[in-house]
């Protein structure tokens, strides 16, 4: 057993120190795949339409010709300063693509993240406690259906046959002329609209959430049913609430207090494993609403070969599921007392 | 079968008794039929007794416990009647039943360490446990009185506001008696208290239960298979074989002079420094769903006799004031007049081999 003493910064800053070589080993595990891939990247993105001086001036400028270990030394450098180059195709900053198409991604998935507790909280809650009945088994057909159920037809589905009946938008983030209006300042277009103080373009880019954030939230909700109804059952079986019940607690406040409480506590930690779920999912709902996002751009540049785009990208996305894990664990911390050993 | 129980062993005083068990039955419904895991028990605490409650796993104790608190898992029936101070507990409704409990009944239970949730302070569950059964209680007045129910199990003051993963296995136990306590039940269920724990807390956990009597005037039923313990802490003890209590009387008197062959065995197979051999019960226990004709024990005794395999015995008292359930010992004891020589004729029987006991 450690002698630790249980405080939290102190153990905020253990896993901080951990999240360096993790982010190391996913950065290079980033930059060897993408080489060992056949073919070069300026080859890729732009053989075909120059002829072999010009690549091979593209291939110079791009540092392409040093020896590999070089390479590898100046890509951990500009990660380390939070560069993550430059695309073949366009020479547009990686770093440009994060800022201007981040902000969509974000507001999917902190949207879809909602949905999702929304639905699968309650939902998960209610099975356990009435386990059996006929509305466990509607829930959890529900819930292996929505996760199972692929998104782009969920996509399809939504776009078909709800967005009409309730006046929704089904593709992009926001109608040309809020996206024209509103002033971008931090890039997450929502939070623009409401600092501009634009009701109108507020609703439009509501709006616009809704089905992405539904369709990507009820493939998330799936896990959060199935956890939350199977952790419930686990607790009320539990020790410590046969033990409040025998000190007389009434069963509504045993199953509130020491079910449910606990019951939630996994949820936390399953909600930062499901961040890589979300930006896989968030790429498919981008592409089916033709939202705007990291995830769309991350096609474009698959479909350009854009190998430079590709790498910076994917390491972002890398970088986000570590720094989220990170946070998760500290709130875990925060919650429950045992975990700051 | 009712008036055969009809009073409490040894009375000592006309105190009437704080809990008052006749012919409980506890059934649970099984895929085979019901399994009689309590069936026809009997027995009364007076007000700061101890009653020892001992016998193999399995053979009902622990259901007997859940059951006087309400406590049974969906799917079980119980059946007898139980007073408390004169109240019937099984006619009384649910939310009445919750009240009591905590309140007046109290539980304590054999795994400490996982008895406390995780995610409370100690203080909030003596919060909980106190706002529960007194609504208008305030804040100094439950710590004063948590405090005070720690400082007698010998827990710090320092300690209130720490989690349950901070204590040790011995001092989680006196947190759960101490919580058990706070509200002063007048009848407490301990159930193997201190069969998780090391030898040295377990001597100190019944150093603490032996003197709630003076300190709380508490009735405890304590359930145990440890001998050991009961010969320290108890008044008086009941023996229990697959669901009915075969002897039942004065601790000292029935360890001293066992009845029935099952205590006698039972005492036999303690294991002690001048143990030179170890001794068991052959055979396992019966099966409670088509338990044995006659007497329940009758396939694993030593002094079976033919009536034993087809009448079933009834508990009469023995001349040193114990109550026992056996044909031999009402034989000894001239409590079975009408009894034939074919009756007490040794029942011939198999050898019960390793084969069957495995």
């Amino acid at each position: 057993m450690s002698s630790g003493s249980g405080s939290l910064p102190r153990y905020i800053a253990q896993r901080l120190l951990l999240m360096i070589p993790m982010i190391w080993l996913i950065v290079t595990m980033v930059f060897i795949l993408l080489r060992v891939a056949p073919g070069d990247p300026v080859t890729a993105a732009v053989g075909g339409k120059l002829n072999e001086e010009a690549l091979d001036a593209r291939r110079a400028a791009l540092g392409l010709d040093r020896p590999l270990i070089v390479q590898y030394l100046d890509y951990l450098g500009d990660i380390a300063t939070l560069d993550f180059g430059k695309t073949i195709s366009d020479n547009r900053p990686i770093t440009s693509i994060i800022v201007d198409n981040g902000g969509a991604t974000l507001s999917l998935t902190i949207g879809a993240f909602a949905f999702a507790l929304l639905m699968g909280i309650p939902l998960g809650l209610l099975a356990g406690r009435y386990r059996d009945s006929a509305g466990d088994v509607v829930i959890r057909i529900f819930g292996v259906v929505s996760y199972a159920a692929p998104i782009f037809f969920i996509g399809l589905l939504m776009q078909i046959w709800v967005a009409g009946p309730l006046g929704l938008p089904t593709s992009d983030i926001a109608s040309p002329i809020t996206k024209f209006q509103v002033e971008p300042v931090t890039h997450i277009l929502l939070l623009d609209a409401i600092i501009a103080g634009d009701t109108e373009s507020t609703v439009d880019v509501l709006k616009h959430h809704v089905l992405p954030c539904f369709t990507l939230g009820l493939l998330l909700s799936g896990v959060f049913i199935r956890l939350v109804r199977v952790n419930l059952l686990m607790t009320l079986k539990g020790d410590y609430v046969e033990a409040a019940r025998a000190r007389g607690i009434p069963e509504r406040y045993v199953i509130r207090r020491h079910a449910f409480r606990n019951a939630l506590v996994p949820v936390i930690t399953v909600l930062g494993l499901q961040v890589a779920l979300t930006l896989s999912g968030a790429l498919l709902t981008e592409s089916t609403f033709n939202w705007p996002g990291l995830g769309t751009q991350l096609i474009d540049y698959l479909t350009a070969r854009d190998y430079a785009a590709v790498q910076g990208l994917v390491t972002f996305f890398a970088v986000v599921v570590v720094v989220v894990s990170l946070l998760v664990d500290v709130i875990n911390a925060a919650i429950d007392p045992r975990v700051r050993y | 079968m009712t008036e055969l129980y009809d009073a409490p062993v040894a009375a000592r005083d006309d105190n009437a008794p704080v809990i008052d068990a006749q012919d409980i039955r506890i059934w649970y419904g099984s895929e085979r039929g019901p399994v009689k895991a309590v069936d026809g028990v009997s027995f009364s605490l007076r007000k700061g007794e101890i009653l020892g409650l001992v016998g193999e796993s399995g053979c009902g104790k622990s259901t007997i416990g859940r059951g006087l608190l309400g406590l049974l898992p969906p799917g079980a029936e119980m059946d007898g009647a139980l007073r408390f101070k004169g109240e019937d507990l099984l006619a009384l409704p649910k939310k009445e039943m919750f009240a009591k409990r905590g309140a007046e009944l109290g539980m304590i239970f054999q795994e400490p360490l996982t008895r406390l949730n995780p995610l409370m302070r100690i203080s909030e569950h003596f919060e909980e446990t106190l706002r529960t059964h007194e609504k208008s209680i305030g804040k100094e007045e439950i710590q004063r009185r948590a405090l005070e129910v720690l400082r007698l199990m010998g827990i710090p003051p320092t300690r209130y506001r720490s989690y349950p993963h901070e204590f040790s296995g011995g001092m989680r136990q006196r947190l759960m008696i101490a919580l058990a306590l706070v509200l002063r039940p007048a009848f407490v269920v301990a159930d193997e208290p201190t069969t998780a724990l090391d030898v040295l807390v377990e001597a100190q956990i019944i150093r603490i239960l032996h003197s709630l009597r003076s300190e709380f005037e508490t009735s405890l039923l304590l359930i145990t298979h440890n001998l050991g313990i009961i010969a320290e802490a108890c008044d008086r003890v009941a023996v229990m074989y697959a669901g009915e209590i075969v002897e039942i009387g004065d601790a000292r008197e029935v360890f001293s002079d066992p009845q029935h062959p099952y205590t006698r065995e039972l005492l036999r197979s303690t294991i002690s420094l001048s143990t030179t051999g170890l001794n068991f019960i052959p055979g396992a226990p019966p099966d409670l769903v088509n338990p044995p004709t006659g007497c329940h024990f009758h396939p694993r005794c030593p002094d079976a006799m033919n009536i034993c395999a087809t009448r079933h015995p009834v508990q009469h008292a023995m001349p040193n004031g114990t109550r026992v359930q056996c044909w031999a010992a009402d034989l000894a004891h001239g409590r079975a007049p009408d009894l034939t020589e074919d009756d007490t004729a040794p029942l011939v029987r198999e050898e019960i081999s390793v084969a069957d006991e495995a």
